[in-house]
This record gives structure tokens, C-alpha cells and sequence, in this order.
């Protein structure tokens, strides 16, 4: 991995129950990434993924881009924009920013639709080559 | 109305959470996780792991006991019809397997107010059964029109 290098773009289209499932995972039950209804009816165009979600695909991509060793990740930054939604592709994509020693930072974005849901994401990578 | 600041630097009760392999399994499925060190035991101790490692972003699982006391404390008042999750920063210490019992500590850390908004920043401090950390996190949360 060297300055200016991309890392394998990650694309996903998370499925209509999505959002439940990574609620239940997480814990995080509030109405508005899993009651379409009611999400609706506070004005979002309805139930809307969990940013935490959307962070996490942003980890895998780094990760994977770092030969996919979970513990290659020291640290991760973002700042959520926007809003995602379910049944509709999300593209998480990054460059090589800085190599320092073993230390690799990668600077990412997540877009769904055109819009930026994730920007400013900042990790800084270990990459082991174990396996 | 300015934002009240009296919780600065307020920590919160530590919470306990212990890590059970269907969990990360759970959790990894959700986020499409690949990595065979989140599924296959023999796996994750052929790379040296005690059992099967959580995702990093797992992190956000078993701090969450730890968080929400903090954010939900009448005397840091955020409003919460008008707050977003801003932005996270996460740290990693020490891997968390299978078996693992974390500790969390939440501290409200800074409490300001830019451009109309509020902000809220939480600290977490996450450590194992051995002491070690194994993650540290910063929440900002954002409260439009304080």
C-alpha cells in the first residue's frame, strides 16, 4: 500500500430487513432505522440505516484492503452525514494517505445514491501478513 | 438558550459485558463481515487467538451499556428529538474474543456550542478480564437549534 494507491472499492446493497438485523446485533432499536411508519411521519423519506452500520462497511473495507486480518485496524474516524437507506447501494471507497513505518492510513468515503453518508473517515491500518 | 456545560467531565458507572461466540457471530453477519477469525475457532487460534475475534466495529456493542447512561443524563440535557450521532472515533488496544468480559467507562468530556449547535463529546474506555485496553472511543453528538 502506497501513497496515492485506492483500495478495492466495497459495494453493498443492504437488503430491506437490513436494518432489523443489525438492530438486533447491535441493540440499537430506535424506530427510525426500523419503523418505516413512524420514520416517515418525522419527515425522513423512511426507516433509515444506522450510521454505526455504515461505519462498520467502512472498517471492512479498509480491513480487507489490508489483507482482511480484523486486527490490522488501530483506528478509525468518521463523521456521519446524511442519511442512508436500505435496498439502495452503498460504495465505500479510499486512498492511501500516509505510510508511515507499518503504519498505513487510508482516507474513505461512503456514498449511496450520490450523496456522501459517511466522509472524513480517517484509519490507520497495521497490516499483518500472517495468512 | 445556551447549552448547559455542568456535566463536563462527569464519568458515569462502569458496565460489564461479556462476549459470547453466537454474538460475534450475530454481529458479524449483520455487517457482512469476512474475516474466518469472526466464525472459525480453529481458525482464530491458528492466528494466535484465544477464540474467535469480534469485528472491530463490535467495539460499538459493548460500550453501548456504558453510553447510554451518559447520554440519557438529565444534567448533560440534550435534546433528543434534535440530536444526530456527528461523528465516532474508535481506537483498538488488545483484540476482544469469545469469552472475553469488558469493562466500560463513559466521561463526558466537552460540552460547547458552534454555529447554533450543541455539541456533546463522550469518551469510552473499554478494558478486559486482564486489564488491557482494548478500546477507546469518542461519540459527538450534535443538537440542532440549542
Amino acid at each position: 500500500m502506497d501513497v496515492g494507491d485506492p483500495i478495492p472499492e466495497l459495494r453493498v446493497t443492504p437488503d430491506r430487513y437490513l436494518p432489523h438485523r443489525y438492530a438486533g446485533a447491535s441493540g440499537d432499536f430506535n424506530p427510525i432505522h426500523i419503523d418505516r411508519e413512524l420514520a416517515t411521519q418525522v419527515g425522513l423519506p423512511g426507516n433509515i440505516l444506522h450510521g454505526l452500520y455504515g461505519m462498520a462497511l467502512v472498517a471492512r473495507a479498509v480491513t480487507e484492503a489490508a489483507g482482511g486480518d480484523p486486527r490490522s485496524l488501530r483506528r478509525l474516524t468518521v463523521q456521519f452525514r446524511g442519511m442512508g437507506v436500505p435496498e439502495k447501494e452503498i460504495a465505500v471507497t479510499g486512498t492511501v494517505s500516509a505510510v508511515d513505518g507499518d503504519r498505513v492510513t487510508v482516507d474513505t468515503v461512503a456514498e449511496q445514491d450520490g450523496k456522501r453518508i459517511i466522509r472524513n473517515a480517517v484509519a490507520e491500518l497495521e497490516p499483518l501478513r500472517h495468512n | 438558550m445556551a447549552v448547559q456545560t455542568g456535566a463536563k467531565g462527569k464519568r458515569y458507572a462502569p458496565f460489564a459485558y461479556e462476549v459470547g461466540r453466537e454474538k460475534i457471530r450475530e454481529y458479524a453477519q449483520a455487517v457482512g463481515e469476512q474475516s474466518p477469525l469472526c466464525y472459525d475457532r480453529e481458525a482464530a487460534r491458528a492466528a494466535g487467538l484465544r477464540d474467535v475475534m469480534a469485528p472491530p466495529m463490535f467495539a460499538v456493542v459493548y460500550s453501548a451499556g456504558a453510553m447510554a447512561p451518559a447520554i440519557l443524563d438529565p444534567e448533560v440535557g440534550i435534546n433528543f428529538a434534535l440530536m444526530v450521532h456527528g461523528g465516532q472515533e474508535l481506537l483498538w488496544g488488545e483484540p476482544v474474543c469469545s469469552g472475553d468480559a469488558i469493562e466500560t467507562v463513559a466521561e463526558c468530556k466537552d460540552i460547547y456550542e458552534k454555529d447554533g449547535k450543541g455539541f456533546y463529546v463522550f469518551e469510552s474506555v473499554s478494558t478486559n478480564q486482564g486489564g488491557q485496553e482494548v478500546v477507546r472511543g469518542t461519540w459527538t453528538n450534535i443538537v440542532r437549534g440549542v
